[in-house]
């Protein structure tokens, strides 16, 4: 039975400049001026993160489970959100969202806070030289960092029949939200050195499933480590996208993901197409086949192209709605967004790329990166082709290409802003960012299924919030807006 | 003529002052997407990062997740 699909994204930005170059430094820079800049000080409490659980349930002894970095910067929002430093990278990740379109929101706010921070740190001089961000994927050299959706699912439902239902879609769906790439940057493409690629991260998955994030990337991550109640709720952490500049393909992408996992939760994994043969092949062949013709054969003998994946999945998650259901994801009005957005895109890319450029970020670019080699008459290899790559993604509005590209925007300025300073009324995001904004100096720590209160005399006081679908304005925010001190509200919440 | 649809996000319990996300549907294709590639071209040229070669060069990332 299909649960409440609560998402969000995490984005490793890239970053450079900064003293000495040194991306931590740049990264813990952004995190404090933020922090310093009045928003928040609150610190994240790591004291339940158990990145190394894995799904499966076997122990992997060749499987490395990522670090927890534990004494980098980092800082909760009065968004709801989370600010830090991730590896070498500034990371943001989004609070918990309710549907597609606010997970699309606090992704762009998202995008604002890096802004904000880069433009803090910069006029203080306290990166020098100036930090630039951007948000993608790679360096072209072989490094990649990552762009993470997180999808609430129905504990029930065994692992591998979500590898069953999703690992088609996730692999094919670059055909739509691929956020385009020059050239290659891996051994593997070294013989057929495909000259742009749908998408960033492709090329970087080895396996179809497992627990690694930094290296062996697996198509289907199996990292539980779900940040709530363990028996009714699994995290799907998904590790293959890109980070997407044109906010359609966010919402496209976490749409679509979604509406795919309630089908999974109501109807089972059977009803989804069949999975490629050779999965791994299969990713890094679809990203560099830009005809979108090339077919791969799945378990059952069958043939299909991404485009043909994407389409009968479309048609699954068509169905599902026309059925009369999807409230697990999102209103029937942005149901309908969703499905006519999806189709548009991947009738567009096939049958008249042109009118997707507004939306396809794979297809934007290659329109800069074309329109700009035949007006300057240049070879494949010039690295002004490469430029225009890395700099459709910086972040600067006076530097952006793709903020050039007339890209479509599906928000308005002013929820932007809303979305920057305040937390979605919908889930417990709600109840962390009210605390993290009206009692910062009464907060010890807080993470994504606690908070813990420091009223100044021992002991601490640790508020548990293990359900993604409590600690909503309609729940407790007039308890909020009457407790004047975390006391109240801890006396109001019955725990004192 | 621009068709807009204006999809309203249903109303649920919220506050008064927080902003609803409007979700403005343009069925016309973007005019500047088919005619002004050389208009969006000229600007490429002007905050393209000079020295192309170096910037790429220099644009190194340690690997993450």
């Amino acid at each position: 039975m299909a649960i409440a699909k609560v998402l969000g994204i995490e984005t490793e930005y890239g970053i450079t400049g900064g003293p000495d170059g040194d991306p931590v430094i740049a990264s813990s820079i952004l995190v404090n001026a933020f922090a310093r800049n009045g928003e928040t000080r609150v610190n994240w409490d790591f004291g339940d993160e158990s990145p190394a659980n894995d799904a499966r349930h076997m122990p992997l002894l060749t499987s490395v489970a990522p670090l927890v970095e534990s004494h980098l910067a980092n800082t909760v929002l009065t968004n709801g959100a989370r600010f830090y430093v991730d590896h070498a990278h500034p990371e943001y990740s989004s609070p918990e969202c309710r549907t597609p379109l606010s997970g699309l929101l606090y992704d762009r706010a998202g995008e604002d806070v890096l802004l904000h921070a880069v433009r803090v740190a910069n006029d203080n001089a306290l990166g020098t030289p100036p930090i630039t961000v951007y948000k993608n994927n790679s360096d072209g050299k072989g490094n990649s960092y990552g762009t993470h959706e997180n999808y609430l699912v129905e504990r029930v439902i065994p692992f591998p029949e979500i590898v069953r239902a999703m690992a088609p879609h996730l692999l094919s769906r670059q055909v739509i939200l691929g956020a385009g790439k020059v050239g290659y940057e891996t051994e593997y493409f070294e013989d057929l050195a495909p000259r742009f690629q749908l998408a960033q991260r492709s090329e970087f998955f080895e396996e179809l499933v497992g627990l690694e994030t930094t290296l062996k990337r697996p198509i289907v991550n199996t990292r539980d480590e779900p940040h709530g109640d363990p028996e009714r709720f699994r995290r799907l952490h998904v590790i293959i996208g890109d980070a997407n500049m044109s906010e359609v393909a966010t919402f496209v992408k976490l749409g679509s993901t979604a509406i795919l996992l309630a089908i999974l939760e109501d109807q089972g994994a059977d009803i989804f197409p069949p999975m490629p043969r050779t999965p791994v092949r299969a990713v890094r062949a679809f990203g560099a086949d830009l005809t979108l013709r090339q077919g791969q054969e799945a378990v059952d003998g069958t043939t299909r192209s991404a485009w043909d994946y994407q389409d009968e999945l479309w048609t699954l998650a068509n169905r599902y709605v026309a059925g009369g259901d999807g409230s697990a994801v999102a209103s029937e009005a942005e149901l309908k967004l969703l499905l006519v957005q999806w189709r548009e895109m991947l009738d567009g890319v096939r049958d008249d790329p042109e009118s997707v450029a507004d939306r396809v970020d794979w297809v934007a670019k290659l329109r800069l990166v074309n329109g700009f080699k035949e007006r300057h008459n240049l070879r494949d290899e010039d690295p002004r082709l490469r430029a225009i790559d890395i700099q459709y993604h910086d972040i600067r509005p006076s530097k952006s290409l793709a903020r050039r590209a007339g890209l479509r925007s599906l928000l308005k300025p002013e929820a932007i802003g809303e979305a920057f300073h305040n937390p979605p009324l919908d889930t417990r995001a709600y109840f962390r960012g009210r605390c993290i904004a009206q009692y910062p100096n009464e907060i010890a720590a807080a993470n994504w299924d606690s908070i813990i209160f420091d009223l100044g005399v021992d002991p601490l006081h640790r508020v548990p919030m293990m359900d993604p679908l409590k600690g909503t304005a309609e729940l407790l925010g007039q308890l909020l807006d009457n407790a004047a001190t975390a006391e109240e509200l801890l006396r109001a919440l019955g725990t004192l | 003529m621009t068709e807009q649809e204006h999809i309203q996000q249903p109303p649920s319990k919220k506050n008064d002052d927080t902003a609803s996300i409007e979700l403005v549907a343009n069925a016309e294709k973007n005019e500047q997407l088919k005619n002004d590639l050389d208009n969006l071209l000229d600007e490429i040229d002007e905050v393209l990062e000079d020295n192309a070669e170096e910037f790429v060069r220099n644009y190194i990332q340690k690997g993450g997740e």
